[in-house]
């Protein structure tokens, strides 16, 4: 147990000024700017806001800046930062299917309408550092193609939803409001909408370590990447003020749709099952993983048998917030003097216990 | 009150102001003359909890936080402007609410309209349409080997 101390206030305030000139590095060297960070590390941002649970590059970027490039750190100081607004009220569901997309592939379907877009990624390059990149240099040239992309691109998995290869996915009577984990503590049974809340915010390492399970045969659903798409959204609210919706902007997020192992029972035919991934920014291995996990959690509802770690909520829901994990975790740190003076109290105890036990063992033996 | 105008078409101005630069709305409303008018509320920044839903067409679920910017304004005539804009930038939402007042009103439309709103909108969709040629530069097609034959 952590017991409250008091003292070292010179101390920490001296070991926050070694940070700062830590975190500025060598002096003659220019300092990096939350702009440059934004801008040129969007990824790294991208990560920050989704697991920060708060889409805003600026904050993020400063975040990532403050923490000296600790992703979790930034994390952490993101979600502090947010407990100090006021909350305005809930969006539109963000409509993915009208995404300017950037990015949209498919491992299924070869002849996607709409085609395999690459998009800006890491895919098919050979991992070879650039040596470039240390002299810096021109902005590059960007091919264009005589037409863009149509505005709206339809979804791939529709392909199977028209044929009734694949569950239905639809909203339940009546389109309720969903359990906000910002509002309410985790319980369990935790229902779907809870579940990918709390994924959408779940620590990449963690979930993509799941997901390679489910890979690894803890747990089979046989996934496929139905589709990959990455762009912009709408941002739509229904302000107080007008009762209608209104545009207020536009966000990225990246969507996976996994298509998985096909369940049937004697009232329905076999069809397809679907594991959901959605996050902030350019996230794909993370929405990768999501799906994967939340095809797994859906276990009991799909008639399997909850055996592995990836199929259990409780386990899952419970370790995936690296902010509540690293909190935890990180807190043996802090001083548990008078706890760990009883322990040793007691050790002493015991030892001195034994030590006079047995001189007299060995006399009576 | 604040349904004099067609809502769609309030509904079009008030997205194009806020997906436009605050630099450009200033200097166009910098070029208006305003009329008497008061704040009902003052920009403030606040977060607005996103939702998706299951599968893109499912269940809904909340997917994180966005900051948001809002505020309201009000002139003689009791028109309401009213700004949101995602992000932190004050200025932005009292640019879109004062564009959306001055909207409201005819004469003021009739010029806005051509003059503001739909230049914005075609720049607007020019760098949608930019990014939509950048991306299909990227479109691939794979072909499946068929091996021993």
């Amino acid at each position: 147990m952590y017991v409250a101390v008091k003292g070292g206030e010179t101390a920490i305030l001296n070991a926050g000024t070694l940070l700062a000139q830590a975190r500025r590095g060598d002096p003659a060297v220019s300092e990096v700017s939350v702009a440059q960070i934004a801008g040129q590390l969007r990824l790294g941002v991208a990560r920050v806001m989704a697991e920060g649970s708060l889409y805003d590059e600026e904050l993020a970027a400063l975040a990532l800046k403050q923490a000296a490039g600790d992703q979790v750190e930034a994390i952490f100081l993101l979600r502090a930062y947010r407990t100090t607004l006021p909350r305005f009220g809930y969006s539109q569901p963000l409509d993915t299917a009208r995404m300017a997309v950037r990015r949209r592939i498919s491992a299924t379907f070869k002849e996607l309408p709409g085609g395999q877009v690459l998009g800006p990624t890491y895919d098919y390059t050979q991992r070879l550092l650039d040596f470039s990149l240390l002299a810096g240099g021109e902005a590059p040239v960007v091919a264009e193609a005589a037409q863009p992309l149509p505005e709206h691109l339809p979804r791939g998995i529709d392909l199977l939803g028209e044929e009734g290869l694949i569950e239905p996915e639809l909203p339940p009577p009546g389109d309720p409001a969903p359990a906000d984990l910002s509002r309410e503590p985790l319980s369990f049974p935790a229902g779907r909408a809870t579940r990918l809340q709390n994924l959408a915010r779940g620590d990449e390492g963690f979930l993509l370590a799941l997901g390679y399970s489910t890979q690894r045969g803890y747990s089979h659903t046989h996934p496929f990447a139905g589709e990959i798409r990455m762009g912009e959204v709408a941002l739509e609210v229904v302000p107080e003020e007008l009762g209608f919706a209104i545009q207020i902007g536009e966000i990225t997020v990246t969507e996976c749709q996994m298509v998985n192992q096909f369940a049937g029972s004697s009232t329905t035919p076999p069809q397809f099952t679907r594991g959901y991934g959605l996050a902030f920014g350019e996230a794909e291995r993370k929405t990768m993983a999501m799906a994967l996990v939340d095809r797994a959690l859906r276990c009991a509802e799909l008639g399997e048998e909850p055996a592995a770690p990836a199929q259990q909520a409780e386990f899952v829901l419970s370790h995936s917030d690296n902010v509540e994990a690293g909190g935890f975790v990180q807190h043996l740190k802090l001083p548990h003097y008078v706890d760990f003076q009883s322990e040793l109290e007691l050790v002493r105890r015991m030892r001195a216990a034994i030590a006079s036990a047995q001189p007299a063992q060995e006399q009576t033996a | 009150m604040t349904q004099l105008c067609d809502p769609a078409q309030r509904r079009h101005w008030l997205g194009v102001l806020a997906q436009a630069s605050p630099v450009e709305l200033e200097q166009h409303l910098a070029r208006r003359a305003l009329p008497a008018l008061h704040w009902l509320r003052r920009p403030e920044t606040g977060l607005m909890m996103v939702r998706g839903r299951a599968g893109g067409t499912g269940a809904q679920f909340n997917l994180g936080e966005v900051s948001v910017t809002r505020c309201a304004v009000q002139d003689d005539a009791g028109r309401l402007g009213v700004g949101y804009v995602r992000g932190r930038v004050g200025r932005h939402a009292e640019l879109v609410a004062l564009f959306d007042l001055l909207l409201q009103d005819d004469i003021q439309r009739a010029d806005l309209l051509p003059a503001l709103i739909e230049p914005l909108a075609a720049r607007q969709r020019a760098a949608r349409a930019t990014a939509g040629a950048q991306a299909a530069a990227t479109r691939v097609e794979f072909f499946t080997l068929a091996r021993g034959d």
